[in-house]
């Protein structure tokens, strides 16, 4: 008959329109009431109805292997000897893999000697480049940088937001185990105990953690090597603070020419914003014209 | 099976000469227009430009080579092991019976940049050959309208010539020294505001863009109509007009616009205009690593990701195993990219279905239904690659990591115990019964509605010839009958020891290509369900012995790996060439998008038809603009 098909296929729809029913009924409405466990009902396998969830009074939950915008593993903050070390190394092998090149390592040097010192100075992750591929951490030799789970990272400010630097993307080792319980277990296998791998190396061969061999110096040592050791530090701030006071790349500069000079955009004060925008207009303008005689 | 045979079969034999054999034939054939591609890690003919009509009419005509997969251009530009600049039209020509790719290469010089058309042999090079104008500037002797297909006409150069750099450049290939070790961050577009290269031709006026009449804007398309033309058709008169449909129409799946040319409402001539999703994926991709292009393959056609990078790590493991440090993928790993692209294609075919319903009127209700499942394979996904949609998985010789004991989470929120099921239990129950379910249900709901069948049947028709004619691929090409499936043709992967079925349907129109993907989804079940015992027995056996490191170097040559992708063949062109003996960055990267090439055919299927079709027939084809402009 003519049109049987058609009555047919509406049939589909009204079962799922009396489905979306059915599982209230079941559960007698817990389905909407908003304590009880009613997500089981709406998105568990057995489901059948209504999917939706409310976000973001309700989420849903994220499984363990779920990437988003890296960020870097640092001992925890009670650590013992060494609370808030940073994992990484400063190896760059996480810059070097990532495919949109979002990752920017600053390696620290002695200050003294002059020679790379495992451990970075400065970290930046650019979000808004970062495509949450996840190779970062899959290739990452010491564990040091993990995929995250906290995906809520929109802004109102782009520009002063959304590049993460060291305090920003640093978390504690005990975050990397609350949220990837059965990964971090296996890394911690992989590596022989819940410490950084050189620390480890370390305490085997007796004694210095990386980058630090003034920690096995003898206990009447120790004092003078920590007072070398903060001397040391107090070099390294200083020629941070350095870096941060030299003059931010002029608007007047030629645009290629500002490459690696250490200003970061987003920390300049308004006013300088203000000064590149207007340049930017100039420059603009310039060209317009130029191209107006061309 | 209806098969295009063209008519000259005074040789038969010939059409069942192998590749090799295809090769001496046409040596002897054509002495001084053929040599062979004697270059470390190629294969195939280089054909002389003046000959190469004559020879590309053979090979299709009398050799039966008669489906044109990709055609695409690279620029040898510096040292190398190709020591003269040159530019190369390289032809991927392969038989509808199945088997191997005759490969055909033309060369020009950089300057003239002149080769002749082959449009008048295959119509599927029209695209084709117009992205190679846009990108490479090789100009085409003979093609019907050569204009820029992905850029806009006032872009200036041909950006995919080696020389030529785009805003914000930086380095030649990544990874690029400023990152490490002295990484202080920057943002490109604060470093310069409008980049370095905002150029225009000089003969362009740009006065036009701002004020510019109808006439103008469709004259491109040799559209240029007095659009206030009567017609009279025996006493009954219509208008004829021009009509700009998109790019920011709902309807077009994304921003895609199509100028149309109408008598009344039948529909004369169509013109689809495309390229504003376009990013040069193919530059970005030979500025990459090899590893650094997995993810971004991800990005073209998104709904099908895995897909994707099934056909990319392809094509480089062909390249790796011409080298001696190369794993081949282990069984399971196998096992599970077949697992997950067969997934992929039922959740790409349920989006399909979906959306065509969309376009065909029945808003957003059926394609609810059916992306259900889809939320579901997705879950499966994102516990085992990561995402859900920017999967990410395959490596080359692997996959990321095996599938995960539980489909858990650890983060305390409210749904816990509903996703920590087993995933082996989740998937049989997906394979088993939730999938075939909804495909059960989806075939009661639509197949025999009247409403669907009077829409569909006989709209969009496109005949056998046509389709093999025109290069298109996918349920486009099986649905008018000619059974041509890369897993069945060119077996890659564990496919051959699978037991299915090309699904085929020979009415050519657009019902017949909504059945085409039904069967398909039914086949990929048949598929999935014998997947079940071979990862229950494979369990424990490596899945991702990486066989790059994050630096890893790649053996010069040539590659092609293809794949049948939900939406069609799905093909990468990878070049590795240089001066050492491997190189970290492809020299050239194509990707044969079935999606842009599917629309070849577009103006041919709406021909005569009403342009309340348009729509519909635009949906049945089953494009993706993320892979369309690239
Ligand atoms: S790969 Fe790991 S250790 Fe190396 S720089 Fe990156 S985060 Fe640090
Ligand atoms: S996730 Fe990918 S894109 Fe993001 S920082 Fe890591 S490597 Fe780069």
């Amino acid at each position: 008959m003519n049109g049987s098909g058609f009555i047919k296929g509406m049939f589909v729809t009204l079962r799922h329109f009396v489905n979306s029913y059915v599982d209230d009924v079941r559960y007698g409405f817990r389905k909407f009431s908003p304590q009880v466990d009613n997500f089981e009902l709406r998105q568990g396998t057995q489901a059948e109805g209504v999917f939706t969830v409310q976000y973001p009074d309700e989420k849903v939950a994220v499984p363990e292997r779920f990437r988003f915008v890296p960020f870097l593993v640092v001992n925890n903050f009670d650590h013992a000897s060494d609370p808030g070390k940073d994992w990484c190394t400063s190896c760059g092998i996480c810059a070097k893999v990532c495919p949109p090149q979002c990752i920017w390592i600053v390696r620290s040097e002695d200050p003294t000697t002059g020679r790379p010192v495992p451990e970075p100075e400065a970290f930046f992750i650019d979000i808004d480049i970062c495509m949450n591929c996840g190779f970062c951490a899959e290739f990452c030799p010491f564990d040091a940088i993990k995929m995250d789970h906290d995906y809520e990272l929109a802004s109102f400010d782009r520009t002063n937001n959304h590049v993460f630097d060291k305090p920003k993307l640093s978390k504690e080792m005990r975050y990397w185990k609350s949220i990837a319980p059965t990964r971090a277990v296996e890394e911690m296998q992989v590596r022989g105990g819940w410490e950084h791998k050189d620390a480890q190396k370390a305490e085997r061969r007796g004694g210095a953690v990386r980058g630090k061999p003034e920690a096995a110096a003898p206990a009447t040592a120790a004092v003078a090597e920590d007072a070398s050791k903060e001397a040391k530090r107090e070099a390294v701030r200083a020629r941070k603070a350095e870096a941060e006071a030299a003059p931010a790349p002029v608007a007047e500069a030629t645009p290629a020419a500002d490459g690696g000079s250490g200003a970061k955009p987003w920390t300049a004060s308004h006013d300088e914003n203000e000064k590149r925008k207007a340049a930017a207009l100039a420059r603009k303008a310039a060209r317009a014209a130029k191209r107006g005689e061309g | 099976m209806v098969m295009a045979q063209p008519e000259v079969m005074d040789a038969p034999d010939l059409r069942t000469l192998s590749v090799a054999e295809s090769i001496a034939h046409l040596k002897e054939k054509f002495p001084d227009a053929i040599s062979n591609d004697t270059r470390e890690g190629y294969s195939g003919v280089i054909v002389d430009k003046q000959k190469l009509v004559e020879v590309a009419q053979y090979v299709k005509e009398t050799l039966g080579y008669d489906y044109l997969s990709s055609a695409t251009a690279v620029d040898y530009l510096g040292e190398g092991n190709h020591s003269t600049d040159h530019l190369e039209m390289v032809y991927h020509t392969y038989r509808t019976t199945g088997g191997t790719a005759l490969v055909m290469k033309a060369q020009t010089d950089r300057e003239t940049a002149e080769l002749p058309s082959l449009v008048p042999v295959w119509r599927g090079a029209d695209f084709q050959e117009r992205e190679a104008w846009d990108l490479y500037g090789i100009k085409f002797a003979g093609h019907p309208n050569l204009q820029r297909i992905l850029m806009w006409e006032g872009f200036h150069g041909h950006p995919m010539r080696k020389d030529w750099k785009e805003a914000y450049y930086e380095e030649e290939t990544k990874p690029f020294g400023s990152r490490w070790p002295g990484g202080h961050v920057h943002r490109a577009e604060e470093k310069t505001i409008f980049g370095s290269n905002v150029k225009y031709p000089a003969d362009l006026d740009l006065g036009r863009l701002a004020d510019i009449s109808d006439d103008q804007l469709y004259q491109g398309f040799g559209m240029g109509v007095d659009t206030h033309q009567m017609i009279d058709h025996n006493g009954m008169e219509t208008d004829l007009l021009v009509v700009n449909m998109g790019p920011h129409h709902p309807s077009t799946h994304g921003v895609f616009r199509m100028v149309i040319k109408l008598d009344g409402e039948t529909i004369t001539q169509l013109e689809p205009v495309m390229g504003y999703l376009h990013r040069n994926h193919e530059k970005i991709g030979e500025r990459n690593t090899y590893l650094h292009n997995i993810p971004f393959t991800d990005r073209l056609d998104y709904i099908s990701s895995m897909g994707n990078n099934h056909g990319y790590v392809l094509a480089v493991e062909k390249l790796m195993a011409l080298g001696k440090k190369y794993e081949p993928p282990t069984y399971r790993a196998e096992v599970i990219r077949v697992l997950m692209v067969e997934l992929t294609r039922i959740v790409n075919h349920l989006w399909a279905i979906g959306f065509w319903m969309n376009d065909l009127g029945a808003f957003f209700t059926p394609v609810l239904y059916f992306i259900q499942e889809r939320e579901r394979i997705l879950d499966f996904f994102e516990a085992t690659a990561g995402s859900r949609m920017m999967c990410n998985y395959m490596r080359f010789g692997g996959v990321f990591q095996d599938i995960p004991e539980r489909m858990h989470s650890a983060m305390n929120l409210i749904n816990d115990r509903v996703r920590d099921t087993d995933s082996m239990k989740f998937l049989t129950e997906m394979i088993n019964e939730r999938i075939p379910r909804t495909i059960d249900e989806l075939d009661e709901y639509l197949t025999n509605s009247e409403i669907v069948k009077t829409r569909s049947i006989g709209v969009g028709y496109i005949s056998p010839e046509n389709a093999i004619n025109y290069s298109a691929a996918g349920p486009l090409l099986r649905g008018s009958g000619v059974a041509y499936d890369i897993r069945k043709a060119e077996p890659y992967s564990i496919y051959p020891e699978l037991d299915f079925d090309v699904a085929v349907e020979p009415a050519g129109d657009m019902y017949a290509r909504y059945l085409v993907r039904l069967n398909e989804m039914r086949e990929s079940v048949r598929i999935l369900k014998q997947l079940l015992p071979r990862l229950e027995y494979t369990k424990g056996q490596p899945v991702s012995d990486n066989n790059m490191a994050y630096s890893g170097k790649v053996p010069l040559g040539e590659s092609y790996g293809r794949v049948e992708n939900g939406k069609g063949e799905l093909g990468y062109y990878v070049v590795s060439a240089g001066d050492k003996k491997s190189t970290a960055n492809a020299w050239r990267y194509h990707v044969r998008a079935p999606s842009f090439i599917n629309l070849t055919p577009l103006g041919l299927m709406c021909q005569g038809g009403k342009v309340a079709d348009i729509v519909a027939i635009l949906g049945s084809i089953d494009i993706v603009l993320g892979e369309t402009d690239r």
